[in-house]
């Protein structure tokens, strides 16, 4: 068990290099630059530029750069932001609330309606409620975010009135109930297309299961249908799904880049495009390896349930 | 997507003109002074939205346009620019002028008086101490500073008594006025004992002598500042001023639209909402112009630009009116000029654009321009051809450039479009005059200064080694005589005529066609008072300590 985990963290560490290394370079490509921002205000001087590219240390070899951050980070300081001076890991935590609690409530509502819709039509096979789902399921999939959350907008807050068209809270009142208003909406749009998602992937597990011999065992043994769905068949179903579950780990702290821009939600999906606009590098760097850190975690998390709850499974 | 909207990147470099050197005259034409007002009752609250989000709270570092909008809440200028461009003291107890002896007759010698028994946020007293330290510190080594420009001239600094403070300039520098009017004033007190001022606590919890307190920030999302009851001029009226983050332009106008958002600010409302914008119960919408204007620029070095015949022709087949009506919603102003409309320097008689195929064609045939079997003119082994370049990626302006090659190749003239990213076409490419021809968004103002020396004397020419914004390489003897000496009368209407005549020469050379002036579609809640249009100021925010509700 020990060695397992040894090798898995060595073999993360090598990958975090990597993504380290592809992202930093990758982002020294890309045209204009930090500085380009600042490059048409009032009274800009070339000389100003250079000088403030010494100061943040942009006048460097990438390369230099590049080790410089590594190395920064090793000590556990992930740098400033370019944009204004602050701590990256300050602006990250800034953001992170806002993040957990959309993404969590979508995702908890996306888990429980889409394992159980997957289980249905899984059981119920070939039903008009399974074609109902399959197709509703794609189009959830199809639809444009960014579409469907400003139609969502345009009924429930233009012309309804029902919920208000954005923000996570009002200014000024902020009580658990003002959240709970402004988190249905987004919540929902979001949860839509991954109840999609997890619908799919439950009923093709079930599905697995259903036609396992154990289960025409337990048939044969005369338990009820109720207890053989439960313990014999959901309880195998979900295994698969813990494997999803790490996987949905960085997306649910890496935030949604579409839904909070039309939510006006104030979390990390819009930090890194904001980021990425200003060519905040430091920034984007540090949200990349921190999703990069939350898909590794992720999926050793998961192997490791799985191997505690699936006794077929052994580490080695 | 607040990248699409017309001006962005461009019109900034514009805005900074203010910096061109000018003749030592409009520094002593600073006037205007204002009377204090009773302090008000701040009633109510006001949700102002930007489609940037403020991050940068220092107002002495790097920063963009909307990190101003909260500057001018929290902070005070000594002096500012009014929406006609004459400054009006706010720190100062009055402008700096020659006739008050502010400024010494040579230009080299500043002093300004404070207005006594203003406070910090904090309680702490605000003295020329403060001054000082906020016109130094952008010098400081280890201070990544916004800019350098006019401070380095400073020599000196003095504090003569807590309300009184006298500098030096190396040089005489026109645009001094502007440059302490773009100065906010920080508190040294919240720097004392600070050892690196880049990451000083004050940066992220700004203290100020504004209208309005810091109070918190939510990151990503608002900023929220309460009134200053101790405010030392007139304002402010609301108790609280929220400014609100909204990224995208489309959902920040159906924010303004539920009532979510009480004033629409930068971005704006997008130019395609403007017709039902106006129709909206409850709002008031209003068209406020900029000072940028859009023109298509010369490289008048190149050879295919030397006949005025081929610049008159091309102006002649630019659909002007397609292009603002169609493509900009009608939002924009046709104009003839680079001149503000706004400004009292502004020549309205100059000869009115026409779009006319047929006579750019007998224009060019007549100047011995021969159409080539490939559709392209030719004279003298020049061919009528030459490459276009903006911002890559900016939409409309792409747009416009396929409507102009399409009406240029009418005429026998050959557009090869060529765009380029921001940081490339903004950099060298421009500076050194390496383009053909550009569609560029200029304001080529000193401020409120109508002077323009610094783009179109012919020895402000930087491929030429001037140094200067001429990268149209625009040279015309008479132009620099007239700039030359307008920049040396000190009344308003002396120099008008000089400027008119300036402008009028400028019109029939065409170093540049004139497309349009930039305009914006602001929008506030029906009751609320104060937002006002103002050509010489960044942002809207400018006159935020008198916003009020009415209603």
């Amino acid at each position: 068990m020990l060695r397992y985990l040894s090798g898995r963290l060595g073999q993360s560490l090598i990958l975090l290099f990597i993504v380290s290394l592809i992202g930093f370079f990758v982002l020294s490509l890309a045209p204009g630059g930090p500085l380009s921002q600042f490059a048409l205000s009032p009274g800009m001087t070339q000389e100003q530029m250079d000088r403030v590219a010494e100061q943040m240390g942009l006048n460097r070899p990438i390369i230099v750069q590049y080790f410089d951050w590594l190395t920064s980070m090793l000590a556990g300081d992930w740098g400033t932001s370019y944009r204004d001076q602050q701590p990256v890991l300050t602006i990250i935590a800034d953001h992170l609330f806002a993040t957990m609690l959309l993404m969590g409530t979508a995702t908890a509502i996306a888990v429980t309606v889409g394992t159980t819709v997957g289980i249905w039509s899984a059981v119920r096979r070939g039903s008009v409620f399974d074609y109902t789902t399959t197709v509703l399921a794609m189009v959830a999939l199809s639809i444009p975010t960014f579409w469907f959350g400003l139609i969502a907008i345009y009924i429930f807050s233009l012309e309804l009135g029902w919920l208000p068209a954005g923000n996570m809270y009002t200014v000024g009142d902020g009580s658990i109930g003002d959240y709970a208003v402004h988190l249905i909406l987004p919540a929902l749009v979001l949860a839509l297309v991954d109840v999609a998602v997890w619908s799919r992937y439950m009923r093709t597990a079930t599905l697995n299961v259903i036609n396992q011999d154990f289960v025409r065992t337990a048939r044969a043994k005369g338990l009820p249908n109720r207890r053989i769905l439960f313990k014999h068949i959901v309880g195998n179903a979900l295994v698969p799904m813990i494997t999803l579950a790490g996987l949905q780990l960085p997306v649910v702290l890496g935030g949604a880049l579409v839904t909070e821009t039309v939510f006006t939600w104030p979390g990390m999906g819009r930090l890194f495009l904001d980021s990425l606009g200003y060519s905040d590098y430091p920034v984007v760097m540090g949200l990349l390896m921190a999703s990069a850190m939350l898909v590794l975690i992720g999926n050793l998390a998961a192997d490791l349930i799985v191997a505690v709850v699936d006794p077929r499974v052994r580490l080695s | 997507m607040t990248k699409d909207l017309p001006g962005k990147g461009f019109t900034r470099r514009g805005a900074l003109q203010l910096f061109g050197a000018a003749g030592l005259m409009s520094a002593t034409a600073l006037s205007g002074t204002r009377a204090l007002a009773a302090n008000a009752d701040p009633k109510g609250q006001i949700v102002l939205s930007f489609s940037q989000e403020p991050t940068v709270f220092n107002p002495l570092m790097p920063h963009i346009e909307v990190d101003e909008g909260v500057y001018y809440a929290i902070f005070d200028t000594l002096i500012d620019f009014d929406e006609n461009g004459e400054f009006f003291p706010l720190l100062a107890a009055e402008v700096p002028t020659v006739e008050n002896g502010g400024i010494s007759e040579d230009g080299l010698t500043w002093k300004v008086t404070l207005k006594d028994g203003v406070t910090w946020h904090d309680g702490t007293p605000f003295t020329a101490e403060d001054v000082k330290f906020s016109l130094e510190l952008p010098m400081n080594p280890d201070f990544i500073s916004f800019r350098s420009t006019g401070y380095e001239l400073m020599r000196n600094i003095t504090v003569l008594s807590p309300t009184e403070i006298t500098w030096e300039m190396t040089a005489p520098f026109a645009p001094m006025g502007a440059i302490l009017a773009s100065t906010f004033i920080i508190p040294k007190h919240a720097f004392d004992g600070v050892e690196d001022p880049n990451t000083a606590p004050f940066n992220n919890a700004p203290i100020g002598t504004g209208a309005f307190k810091w109070k918190e920030r939510m990151a990503g999302d608002h900023i929220e500042l309460v009134a200053n009851p101790d405010y030392h001029g007139d304002g402010p009226y609301i108790e609280t001023l929220i400014i609100k983050y909204i990224p995208d332009l489309n959902v920040m106008y159906t924010q303004f639209k539920s009532g979510d958002v009480d004033v629409i600010g930068l971005q704006y409302i997008s130019p395609d909402h403007l017709e039902e914008a106006q129709t909206l119960d409850g709002k008031t919408v209003q068209v406020m112009g900029r000072a940028t204007f859009e023109s298509i620029g010369f490289n008048n070095m190149r050879p295919v630009f030397q006949d005025p015949a081929v610049r008159q022709a091309l102006y002649l087949a630019v659909d002007k009116t397609s292009i603002i009506d169609a493509l900009y919603y009608g939002v924009p102003t046709p104009t003839e000029t680079y001149m503000p409309q706004q400004s009292f320097y502004y020549n309205p008689d100059l000869p009115k654009h026409e779009f006319n195929i047929e006579k750019a064609n007998a224009l060019l045939d007549e100047a011995g321009w021969v159409m080539g079997g490939d559709g392209v003119r030719e004279k003298d082994g020049v061919r009528l051809e030459f490459t276009n370049s903006t911002t890559a990626g900016n939409h409309l302006r792409e747009q416009a450039q396929q409507f102009i090659q399409q009406t240029f190749a009418e005429i026998g003239a050959k557009m090869e479009i060529k765009n380029l990213p921001p940081a490339v076409m903004w950099g060298d490419y421009w500076m050194n005059s390496e383009f053909d021809s550009v569609v560029v968004g200029l304001s080529t103002l000193s401020g409120a200064d109508p002077d323009s020396s610094d783009y179109w004397m012919s020895t402000k020419i930087p491929a030429k080694g001037g140094s200067g914004q001429n990268t149209m390489a625009y040279a015309n003897p008479k132009v620099d005589e007239l700039l030359t000496e307008a920049a040396n009368l000190f009344v308003p209407e002396d120099r008008k005529p000089l400027y008119m005549e300036q402008q009028k020469i400028m019109r029939e050379d065409l170093p540049f066609l004139p497309l349009f002036q930039y305009a914006v579609v602001a929008g506030w809640k029906e009751g609320v008072e104060g937002p006002t249009q103002n050509v010489n100021n960044r942002i809207g925010t400018w006159n935020v300590r008198s916003w009020k509700w009415t209603s």
